[in-house]
């Protein structure tokens, strides 16, 4: 009997191990495919100025789809985090332009902020039990609304930070390896993410996030204080909107205050297209990056083709709804 | 309602004969035959998974027999579903009402029959509402058919799901439990509705545990056992230890008995507990090294007393002493620093995160002492220790990395029970322990838990199977109804003394 159990169990993990690598797999080559399309049919796409162009479009969402990778692991959902986003750029105009601070106060200012706002939400959820989606579309507002009053609804210009634009459009590896333009958003893109990964695959932190997600009443009767892990993760997830404010404004050199309603569904899109389930207690950040990496390539690709800038957003559409049936389908035969 | 009064009453408006019914893995019914007369009030009896519920569900169409044979008034027919029945006057009145609370009463019984007016395009309310006020009428009850349900108390709600049922012209009424959520005037009063709907010739099944129930109202009694039937006897002259006999029937002689009893060192006493209606003034306390058994019938409040302990469930009043303190428990955390852990019966929903490793369910309650650098889990040593444990208490998996989905249920269990051990808790509180367990794996989860008592830990086991509390309980508290209604020595006690005390109503302590 013991046999049978372990022969079961056994290809039970195998099946089980391989839909969870075949999402991821199966993103990255289209991921590929995508770049190889439009190479072929684009003759503008496959230019260095063209792929700078493309990452630098990938960093803000892909910075914001991390974000909320945490909290869809969780098991919950982050609305806010576009306008948290914009909130948190404008918290780094005020303290640098308006209050003439230098630019590490300013970018701890942004982060911190953000962190705030974030734990708000996370509160709101745990203590208040007002369901995520409701919580966060309400601080989406409250966020929106705060950039705009912080502002006096105008653009926020960081003149007088010459510094401001190393946080994304320069290239620091350039100088080291020339050659190499990759913009210094991307490189924090991928910082975010090497450390979003360790957090979330090697510190009680993403312990606590799986747990979560996966079984909330199971790790509550564990005698975990699964309230304070909630309004952490939210936190985190603001902190992160805070790194993505910080390079939208340095590529555009100004805090935008009307920027950020919509970003939320791409970053959340990214995510989703990646691999995380949006039931929570499953996902990856590397999936995360090559969602939103394919997201770009295609916005970008459609946009070199000649492709009408509407038909962009129907594909859109259709990707996301097309990740979601292939990670069903990789699910169930699992 | 055709029956009423005619010279042929006498002939069964139900039978049900060599039913047969099977489930994966269990022999759901056996040969079951039941029948019914018109204007009589059939008792149901049987312990948990006696298969009474398999029995109705078969009568309503929900499920197919796989042999057997159902006559209504003589005649056989077949029930593919349940409108098939109700079409036939077949109507029951489950325990858990399914009326929509934002509805009237009466627009609550005609749901999806409503009548009509204006070439069939509008609602006929007042149609609607002088058709239910004709049926409360003819139940003899005063509620106002536009009255919305979901302000109605549980008692009205019900007699409003009798009128729905006796809308559709119901010929047989199946009753499931039907007091269970009422106060002393309101079951009075369902009796006055029943006797009258004898009266007016409905046949009634009436599923339930309680003895006196049975005594005041029920013509005849039909005991179930395992999916089998045992007897079909007249209420009035059968003496209540008689029916317990043949509920519990089965003999025990050759089965192994608790032997042991707990030290004399309490660490747990429970005082007044309370919690509106389920948990009603228990008290009890727990010694080291003891196994105390809580017995009774489904819904007796075993569980709600269990998780309160555990601070899972606020409650009203009480307390709480662990090890000679008092103490506050409002969160499992506060229970689990107590060393306390309950152990639920849904081990997929509260016991275990299924997702997750071997390694990370066994850690979970412990995971803070596996951290270095304030934030890195130490995984390697996790490892080590999930392996120490799945060695220990013998967990099947092929590797402590493996999710514990795909175990089966009784090393599911064994996991949970390594995470409490792991955690150093010394009070275990296991809700059917065995529940969704095969046979051989059952007995290696009683040898671990005399173990545990064995080597001090102080243990509480609820179960719904008797032989089960007999087999390991040192003593044996018996709830009915949010009430501990007795406690027996669990060397010495019987399957009938368990019984008699699990069906008795607002009984004072023994």
């Amino acid at each position: 009997m013991s046999d049978t159990t372990l022969g079961k169990t056994g290809t039970g993990k195998s099946a089980l191990l391989s839909a969870e690598t075949m999402q991821k797999a199966v993103a990255f080559v289209v991921l590929i495919a995508l770049i190889a399309f439009f190479s072929a049919f684009a003759s503008n796409f496959a230019t260095g100025a063209n792929m700078v162009g493309i990452m630098q479009a990938t960093a803000v969402n892909g910075v914001l789809g991390v974000a909320v990778t945490f909290v869809i692991i969780s098991g919950g959902i982050d609305l806010s985090v576009g306008t948290m986003m914009t909130l948190t750029a404008v918290m780094a105009g005020i303290i640098l332009t308006n209050l003439g601070m230098p630019l590490p106060i300013g970018i701890i200012g942004a982060i911190l902020s953000g962190a705030l706002m974030g734990a708000i939400s996370g509160a709101t959820i745990a203590k208040l039990k007002i369901p995520p989606f409701i919580a966060t579309l309400g601080m989406m507002q409250i966020a929106r609304g705060l950039a705009l009053v912080f502002s006096g609804a105008k653009p926020i210009y960081f003149n007088d930070t010459p510094n401001y634009g190393l946080l994304s459009p320069e290239s620091s590896i350039s100088m080291l390896i020339p050659g190499i333009e990759i913009p210094n958003g991307v490189m924090i893109m991928f910082i975010v993410a090497i450390i979003a990964s360790i957090v979330l695959n090697r510190t009680i932190i993403g312990r606590m996030i799986f747990a979560l997600g996966s079984n909330e009443e199971a790790a509550r009767l564990s005698g975990i204080n699964v309230d304070r892990w909630k309004i952490l993760t939210y936190a985190i997830c603001g902190g992160i909107c805070g790194i993505a404010g910080l390079i939208v404004s340095s590529r555009l050199n100004s805090a935008q205050p009307a920027l950020g309603l919509g970003y939320e569904l791409d970053a959340i899109a990214a995510a989703v297209i990646g691999g995380t389930s949006l039931a929570g207690g499953r996902g990856t950040v590397i999936g995360t990056i090559i969602g939103a990496f394919i997201m770009s390539v295609l916005t970008n690709g459609l946009r070199v083709m000649g492709v009408l800038e509407e038909w962009k957003i129907v594909v859109t559409g259709v990707i996301i709804i097309v990740a979601v049936f292939i990670d069903i389908v990789l699910r169930k035969r699992a | 309602m055709s029956d009423k009064g005619e010279p042929n009453a006498r002939r069964p408006v139900v039978e049900m004969l060599g039913i047969e019914k099977s489930f994966p893995g269990v022999r759901a019914l056996n040969n079951v035959r039941f029948d019914l007369y018109p204007g009589e009030v059939h008792a149901l009896m049987g312990e948990n998974g006696a298969g009474k519920s398999t029995l109705m569900k078969i009568l309503t169409g929900v499920y197919q027999p796989d042999a057997g044979e159902i006559r209504v008034d003589a005649a056989p027919v077949a029930l593919p579903g349940p409108n098939a029945a109700q079409a036939l006057g077949i109507s029951i009145i489950h325990q858990e009402l399914f009326l929509m609370n934002h509805l009237s009463a009466a627009q609550n019984i005609f749901i999806g029959r409503e009548p009509r007016k204006g070439f069939g395009i509008f609602v006929d309310e007042d149609q609607m509402k002088r058709d239910a006020a004709a049926i409360f009428q003819r139940m003899k009850v005063n509620i106002p058919p536009g009255a919305e349900v979901g302000h109605m108390t549980v008692a009205r709600q019900q007699l409003v799901e009798i009128a729905k049922a006796l809308s559709y012209n119901a010929r047989v009424l199946i009753m499931d439990e039907p007091t269970s959520a009422l106060n002393e005037t309101e079951v009075e009063h369902l009796f006055t509705v029943i006797d009258d709907l004898k009266a007016h010739g409905v046949g009634i099944v009436y599923i339930t545990h309680k003895m006196d129930e049975v005594k005041r109202i029920a013509d005849r009694v039909t005991v179930m056992r395992d999916g089998q039937y045992i007897d079909t006897l007249p209420a009035a002259t059968t003496p209540m230890s008689t029916i317990i006999q043949l509920m519990v029937g089965r003999e025990l002689a050759d089965q192994h008995r608790a032997t042991g009893h707990g030290t004399e060192e309490e660490v747990l006493r429970v005082t007044g507990l309370c919690r509106g209606t389920a948990i009603r003034d228990v008290s009890f306390s727990l010694r080291r090294g003891e196994i105390l058994g809580f017995a009774g019938l489904m819904g007796a409040g075993r569980t709600e007393v269990a998780r309160a302990v555990f601070g899972a469930d606020p409650i009203d009043r009480g307390t709480i002493h662990v090890r000679g303190q008092e103490r506050r428990i409002a969160t499992p955390a506060d229970a689990v620093a107590e060393g306390i852990a309950y152990l639920s019966e849904d081990r997929k929903h509260f016991g275990l995160v299924t997702g997750m490793s071997v390694r990370d369910n066994i850690t979970m309650a412990s995971w803070y002492r596996y951290i270095s650098g304030r934030f890195f889990m130490r995984d390697a040593v996790m490892d080590g220790v999930a392996k120490e444990y799945v060695e220990k208490l013998r967990v099947k998996t092929p590797s402590v990395g493996q999710i514990t989905r795909l175990l089966s249920g009784g090393n599911q269990q064994k996991v949970v029970i390594g995470k409490w051990l792991l955690r150093d808790c010394d009070i275990l509180m296991f809700d059917e322990p065995t529940r969704g367990i095969d046979v051989g794996a059952k007995a290696e989860i009683y040898r671990l838990l005399e173990q545990l008592a064995a080597q001090g830990k102080a243990i509480i086991v609820i179960s719904s199977e008797l032989p089960e509390v007999l087999r390991l309980s040192h003593r044996i508290a018996v709830m009915c109804e949010g009430r501990i209604t007795g406690e027996l020595d669990g060397r010495t006690a019987t399957q009938e003394e368990i019984m008699t005390l699990a069906t008795q109503r607002n009984a004072a302590a023994a």
